[in-house]
C-alpha cells in the first residue's frame, strides 16, 4: 500500500506540473495577446518600468561596482601570474558583459522586481481587486499584466547595461587606481578585444530573454497564487527560485549556442 | 412584484466538482426594484451574484439579463453586459495602488473618451453622491472602512448602470457606517432608477431597505417575500434567522460524531 501511496503522490506531482506548465504556457500566449494596450497607452508600461527598473537601480549600481571590484582583485592576481596584467580591462569587460552583467543583474531583478510583482498581483487577487476589475469590464491581463511584463522585459537589458558600466568602472577603481595597471592599456586592450556583436549584442540578447523568464514567472505565480497569505508568501519563494533556475538553466543554453567555445 | 424583469434565473443549478452548490434556483428581479439574497454564509448567495456576473456558469439551466442568456455570451458581448452592471465586494476591492479619484475614475478612463475635466467633475459628483467629496487625492490605505465601501459605491455606480450587485455590503461595518451604507443603497437605487442586489446575512439592516427578499438555504430558496412577510414567516429556518436565535433546523453543533463516544461516556 505505501508503495502505490508513494506512486500516486509521483503521479499527482507530475500531472500538477504539467498543468502548471501548461497553464503558464497559455498564461504567456495571453500576456503577448494582449499586450496592445501596453504600447497604445505607454505611460501605464512606463509606470511599471519605474517600479521594476527605476527602483532596483541601487541594488544593481552597488552589486554591479563590487563585482567589478572583485573581478579587478582577482583577475589581477591571476593575470600577474603571466605577466599579462595590461589584459586586465579586458578579462574584466568580456566576463561582465558576455555573462556575468545579465546573469548577476537577472537574478538580482528577479530577487528585488520578480518578488514584487508576484507580491503585488497575488495580493490584488486576494483582495479581489482582480475580480473587481473583471466584473468592470477591464481584461486584467491586458491591464495589470501585459504592462508589468513589458515594464520588466524593457528594464532588464538596461539594469544589465548599468550593471556592467558599473562593473568596469570597479575594475578600473581597483585595477588602475588602486593597483596601478596601466590605464591606457586597461582601456585600449579592453576596446581591441571587446566586440560589439559578438559580445555586446549576445549579452543584451541574453538579458532580453531572462527578462522575459522571470517576469513571465513572477506574474504568473502571483496571478496564480492561491488569494491566502500563505499563497501568496508560497507564490513569493517559487518566484524567485524558479527564476534563478531558469536564469541559470537558460544562461547555459545560450551561452552554448552564442560562444561554443571559441 | 409585478413590473418588467430586468434578472431572471430559471431552474440554475451548479456544482464544484460533485459538491452541488446551487440546486434549482429560479429568482426574478424586477426593474427598478431593490432585492435581497439572504442566507447563512456558505449558501451559495455569492455564487448565485456570480452567474448574474457571467464569472460562473450554471451547470443546468440560465440567466438572464436585460433579456441576454449570461452563459451564451462571448467575451466581448459579456464585457459589453458588465459595462451596464456595477458591483459592490465584500471588502470594497479598491485599487491600493491609486487615489480615491483614480479609483472613481477607473472605469470612465478604460471605457470612455470623456476628457479629463469632465471625468473630474463627474468623479466629484459621484463622491459627493457617497458623502465623500474631499477625499479624492487619499490612498485606500487612509479609510476607514464604511469610507471604503462607500468609495468602492462611487466607483460602482460610476458609468451609471442599470444593475447593481453588492456582495456583503455591511460586513464589518460599525453601527454608523451600516446605517449610511443601507441608506445609500437605497437612495442610490432610486436616484439612478437602476435595479439592485443584495447579498447579506444582515437580516435587520436589510429589512430597512429591501423591496423583496429571498432566503437561500444549502443552494436552494427556502422562504421568499416581502419584508413583512419575512417577519411574519412561520417558515422555522427564517425564523431562526430572522431573530438570531441559537439553535433551531440549523444546530449549534457542527453535525458530525459522538462527542460522548469521544470521551468515552455512556458507550
Amino acid at each position: 500500500m505505501a508503495i502505490v501511496s508513494s506512486l500516486r503522490g509521483i503521479g499527482t506531482r507530475v500531472v500538477n506540473g504539467v498543468w502548471r506548465i501548461g497553464f503558464g504556457s497559455r498564461f504567456f500566449l495571453m500576456t503577448l495577446l494582449y499586450s496592445g494596450a501596453s504600447f497604445r497607452r505607454f505611460h501605464l508600461t512606463v509606470k511599471e518600468m519605474f517600479s521594476s527598473g527605476v527602483m532596483s537601480l541601487i541594488i544593481i549600481l552597488v552589486a554591479g561596482m563590487f563585482v567589478g571590484m572583485v573581478l579587478g582583485l582577482q583577475g589581477y592576481e591571476t593575470l600577474k601570474r603571466y605577466g599579462s596584467e595590461s589584459a586586465l580591462g579586458t578579462l574584466v569587460a568580456l566576463s561582465l558583459v558576455r555573462e556575468l552583467g545579465p546573469v548577476l543583474a537577472a537574478l538580482l531583478f528577479a530577487s528585488r522586481a520578480g518578488s514584487a510583482m508576484t507580491a503585488e498581483i497575488g495580493l490584488m487577487k486576494a483582495t479581489e481587486q482582480i475580480s473587481a476589475m473583471e466584473m468592470m469590464a477591464v481584461n486584467p491581463i491586458a491591464r495589470v499584466v501585459a504592462p508589468r511584463f513589458w515594464g520588466g522585459v524593457i528594464s532588464l537589458p538596461l539594469l544589465t547595461a548599468m550593471f556592467s558600466s558599473m562593473g568596469v568602472f570597479g575594475g578600473y577603481v581597483v585595477g588602475v587606481v588602486l593597483i596601478g595597471v596601466d590605464e591606457g592599456s586597461f582601456w585600449s586592450q579592453m576596446q581591441a578585444a571587446v566586440d560589439f556583436q559578438h559580445d555586446v549584442l549576445n549579452g543584451v540578447l541574453k538579458s532580453f530573454v531572462f527578462g522575459v523568464a522571470v517576469t513571465t514567472i513572477a506574474l504568473f505565480e502571483g496571478y496564480d497564487a492561491p488569494p491566502t497569505a500563505e499563497g501568496v508568501s508560497g507564490a513569493t519563494t517559487r518566484t524567485v527560485v524558479q527564476s534563478s533556475l531558469a536564469i541559470l538553466i537558460l544562461d547555459f543554453i545560450l551561452t552554448a549556442f552564442m560562444f561554443r567555445g571559441d | 412584484m409585478s413590473s418588467e424583469a430586468l434578472v431572471e434565473i430559471r431552474d440554475v443549478n451548479f456544482a464544484y466538482d460533485s459538491r452541488p452548490i446551487l440546486k434549482g434556483i429560479n429568482m426574478t428581479f424586477p426593474k427598478g426594484k431593490l432585492v435581497a439574497i439572504m442566507g447563512l454564509s456558505g449558501c451559495g448567495k455569492t455564487t448565485i451574484l456570480r452567474h448574474i456576473g457571467g464569472v460562473l456558469n450554471p451547470t443546468k439551466g440560465y440567466v438572464k439579463v436585460d433579456g441576454q442568456v449570461i452563459h451564451e455570451l462571448d467575451q466581448d458581448g459579456l464585457y459589453k453586459m458588465r459595462r451596464k452592471m456595477g458591483m459592490l465586494f465584500q471588502f470594497g476591492a479598491l485599487f491600493t495602488d491609486m487615489t480615491v479619484f483614480d479609483n472613481v475614475a477607473f472605469q470612465m478612463r478604460e471605457h470612455t473618451d470623456l476628457p479629463e475635466e469632465i471625468i473630474r467633475d463627474l468623479v466629484m459628483m459621484k463622491l459627493h453622491a457617497v458623502g465623500l467629496y474631499g477625499t479624492q487625492d487619499l490612498l485606500p490605505a487612509e479609510l476607514s472602512g464604511g469610507m471604503a465601501r462607500r468609495v468602492a459605491l462611487a466607483r460602482t455606480i460610476a458609468l451609471d448602470p442599470m444593475l447593481i450587485m453588492y456582495d456583503e455590503p455591511f460586513a464589518g461595518l460599525d453601527p454608523i457606517s451600516l446605517t449610511v451604507v443601507g441608506q445609500l443603497i437605497r437612495r442610490l437605487n432610486d436616484a439612478l432608477g437602476a435595479t439592485s442586489i443584495v447579498v447579506t446575512h444582515d437580516v435587520q439592516e436589510s429589512l430597512k431597505i429591501v423591496d423583496y427578499i429571498y432566503f437561500v438555504s444549502d443552494g436552494a430558496i427556502i422562504a421568499e417575500g416581502t419584508a413583512d412577510e419575512i417577519r411574519a414567516s412561520g417558515e422555522a429556518f427564517v425564523h431562526q434567522f430572522v431573530y438570531g436565535e441559537m439553535d433551531g433546523p440549523i444546530p449549534f453543533h457542527y453535525p458530525d460524531g459522538d462527542f460522548n463516544r469521544d470521551l468515552g461516556v455512556g458507550v
